[in-house]
């Protein structure tokens, strides 16, 4: 059993493998998308630059402050969901109300200025992040060597998500904000600070993708437009999964990341394009989206 | 009503005089094509209040698809105009046939995802010359009789093309058609429960903004001689949307002020500023968005609404 139709399966487990590291990212990528649609109805098309964000400032803060991989994993974050909070309460806070197109319009042009901005301070190439020393090894599963750095990636991956799901399904804060989700002129009439609410939540979800941008950042090549070809095919995956629901965007996440994945062994010409076709095919049969209501 | 005439007076005057003037022609071309591309666009998003992100892939296929007739086949300009214009058609059909199916932010998704899958068939297919795309695309001759290597000719091609294509718009409006368009666009729900099949009008809508589109990217093509993959990408979408956006959606003149605009900024400015002009367009955006949504052509008409309004409050609005 060492080929399949002729492929080695050592190439398709590793081609699966890589698959699940991105179906991560556009797992938690489409996580926060979804969180912040429920509470704001703002698509943020400038997830994809927080993204890219947070892979630069890992990037930056390890190059000029000496900051290591692990403590990046929390401040840059931190640092992206700050700005993402300012953001919110300079610019998008003046769009609620409106039609939600405005606020898709505005995120782009924010993902644009970040974009060109760091297109022209950094460059057109990429550079790499280090592994961490710690996660550099690779573990022989006995059928299969899986680098030690894309079993982390996907293990972190799934806590996040988990951890994300847990605190907004089952936790009192998550209640609230299911509260402000239904009705958040009720629950200001409650007591709860909704605008604060609101504004923790764009730096949460935000954060999330910073976070996703900084466990990128040793398997791809940080660049300015990173963000951008990735935040393309999460909005796919958004479409595909529904924006409803929290399970749906992860689950289909991780599922489009094992197609492309396999994609790439079988015909990797339709690689870039598998995720878009599935798109088209799942509108034809099931306008709502797999997991979605209308 | 006399304002008005006087203005179209003078701008018919001004684009009738422009080689006459010392602009550079090949820009002045580019510039109308554009503009004839955000109409287009306008029809979609300001009559129809669809907002698409792929509509590069109906300039940029046509594009293609007319620099490759030229090129590889020596066709007659006309036909190869006429044949990337039917591929805009054709790809508007399955693209809006499918994106029609969700409304409002899912549309504008489902668009850019289908965008991007055009980008990448054009990246990858055989006849587009991948990178580099396809050079020396020879204007020719127009019917076999017009020289359109003259850039006198064809500004004027051009020019009537951009007239055609401005009259066509307004008539499409004005009718029965447009009518039902913006009444699907203020209320989806009464425009179905009075009998409308919402779907067909908006696939209709659709299908003409993108057979229009991809006339002007067909002429741009042979303005500029060749088809790249710029025409393709994202960025030119989203450039479309700001020209609209930044001159008026949803008037007549906005968008071709705006793609006037966006076009001089990207020619002028990058001599001054280099690589930010990205990083200023997203800042005109967010700008825009924030401060004057119904674009400059539209706040203008709103003002002078007030002022009459102030003057005799029974001006119907």
């Amino acid at each position: 059993m060492s080929h399949v139709f002729g492929i080695p399966v050592a190439v398709i487990l590793g081609q699966l493998t890589l698959g699940l590291v991105n179906g991560s990212f556009y797992a938690m990528l489409s996580l926060g998308l979804a969180v912040i649609f429920g509470l704001m109805g703002v698509v943020n098309f400038a997830h994809g630059a927080y993204y890219t964000l947070g892979a630069f400032a890992a990037l930056l803060g390890l190059q000029y402050l000496g900051i290591n991989y692990w403590a990046a994993l929390l401040l840059a974050p931190l640092a992206v969901g700050l700005l993402g909070i300012v953001v919110e309460r300079l610019l998008l806070r003046h769009l609620y109300g409106l039609d939600p197109l405005y606020g898709l319009l505005l995120t782009f042009g924010l993902a644009l200025t970040v974009e060109g901005s760091l297109h022209q301070v950094f460059g057109a190439s990429g550079q790499s992040y280090p592994v961490p020393s710690a996660l550099a090894g690779v573990l022989n599963l006995h059928f299969m060597f899986l680098p030690l750095y894309r079993a982390w990636v996907i293990l972190a991956s799934l806590v996040v998500c988990f951890s994300t799901w847990f605190v907004i399904e089952r936790t009192r804060l998550g209640a609230t904000l299911r509260a402000a989700t239904e009705n958040a002129p009720l629950l200001q009439a409650f007591g709860v600070n909704v605008p604060l609410l609101v504004a923790a939540t764009y730096g949460g979800g935000v954060a999330l993708a910073a976070l996703a941008g900084v466990l990128a950042s040793p398997v791809v090549l940080v660049n300015s437009h990173m963000g951008t070809e990735l935040v393309i095919v999460v909005f796919a995956v958004v479409v595909i999964g529904g924006m409803g629901s929290i399970v749906g965007a992860i689950v289909s996440g991780l599922v489009l990341g094992v197609i492309e994945g396999f994609t790439k062994v079988i015909y990797p010409e339709a690689s870039n394009i598998v995720v878009f076709v599935i798109m088209a095919l799942v509108l034809i049969v099931r306008p709502a989206g797999l997991f979605g209501r209308e | 009503m006399r304002a008005a005439r006087i203005l179209y007076a003078l701008a018919a005057l001004l684009a009738l005089g422009v080689p006459w003037l010392g602009v550079y022609p090949v820009f002045m071309m580019k510039l109308l094509c554009f503009a004839m591309f955000a109409c287009a666009y306008n029809l979609l998003l300001g009559f129809g209040r669809m907002l698409s992100f792929g509509h590069a892939a109906f300039f940029g296929s046509a594009a293609y698809a007319t620099a490759w007739l030229v090129t590889a086949h020596r066709a007659d300009s006309a036909l190869a105009i006429a044949a990337g214009t039917a591929v805009a058609a054709g790809l508007g059909l399955v693209i809006g046939a499918i994106a029609i199916r969700r409304r409002g932010i899912y549309f504008a998704m489902i668009t850019l995802a289908l965008g991007q899958l055009v980008y990448f068939v054009c990246l990858e297919a055989p006849f587009t010359g991948g990178e580099n795309g396809l050079q020396d695309v020879a204007r020719g001759w127009l019917f076999g009789i017009l020289p359109l290597r003259s850039d006198i000719v064809m500004y004027y091609l051009v020019l009537a093309a951009f007239v055609a294509v401005f009259v066509f718009i307004r008539r499409v409006v004005h009718s029965p058609f447009g009518q039902v368009l913006r009444a699907i666009r203020e209320n989806e729900a009464r425009a179905i429960s009075l009998g409308y099949d919402i779907n067909r009008y908006k696939l209709v809508a659709f299908v003409l903004s993108a057979t229009l589109a991809g006339f002007a990217g067909s002429l741009n093509s042979l303005v500029l001689g060749f088809a790249t993959l710029t025409g393709v990408q994202q960025s030119t979408s989203g450039e479309v949307i700001l020209m609209t956006l930044l001159g008026g959606t949803g008037t007549f003149f906005g968008p071709a002020v705006g793609a006037a605009l966006v076009v001089t900024l990207q020619e002028y400015l990058s001599d001054i500023v280099g690589g930010w002009v990205t990083a200023i367009i997203g800042v005109i955006f967010v700008a825009c968005v924030l401060s004057f949504r119904r674009g400059i052509v539209g706040e203008l008409a709103a003002l002078r609404l007030r002022r009459a309004v102030a003057r005799d409050p029974a001006t119907p609005a």
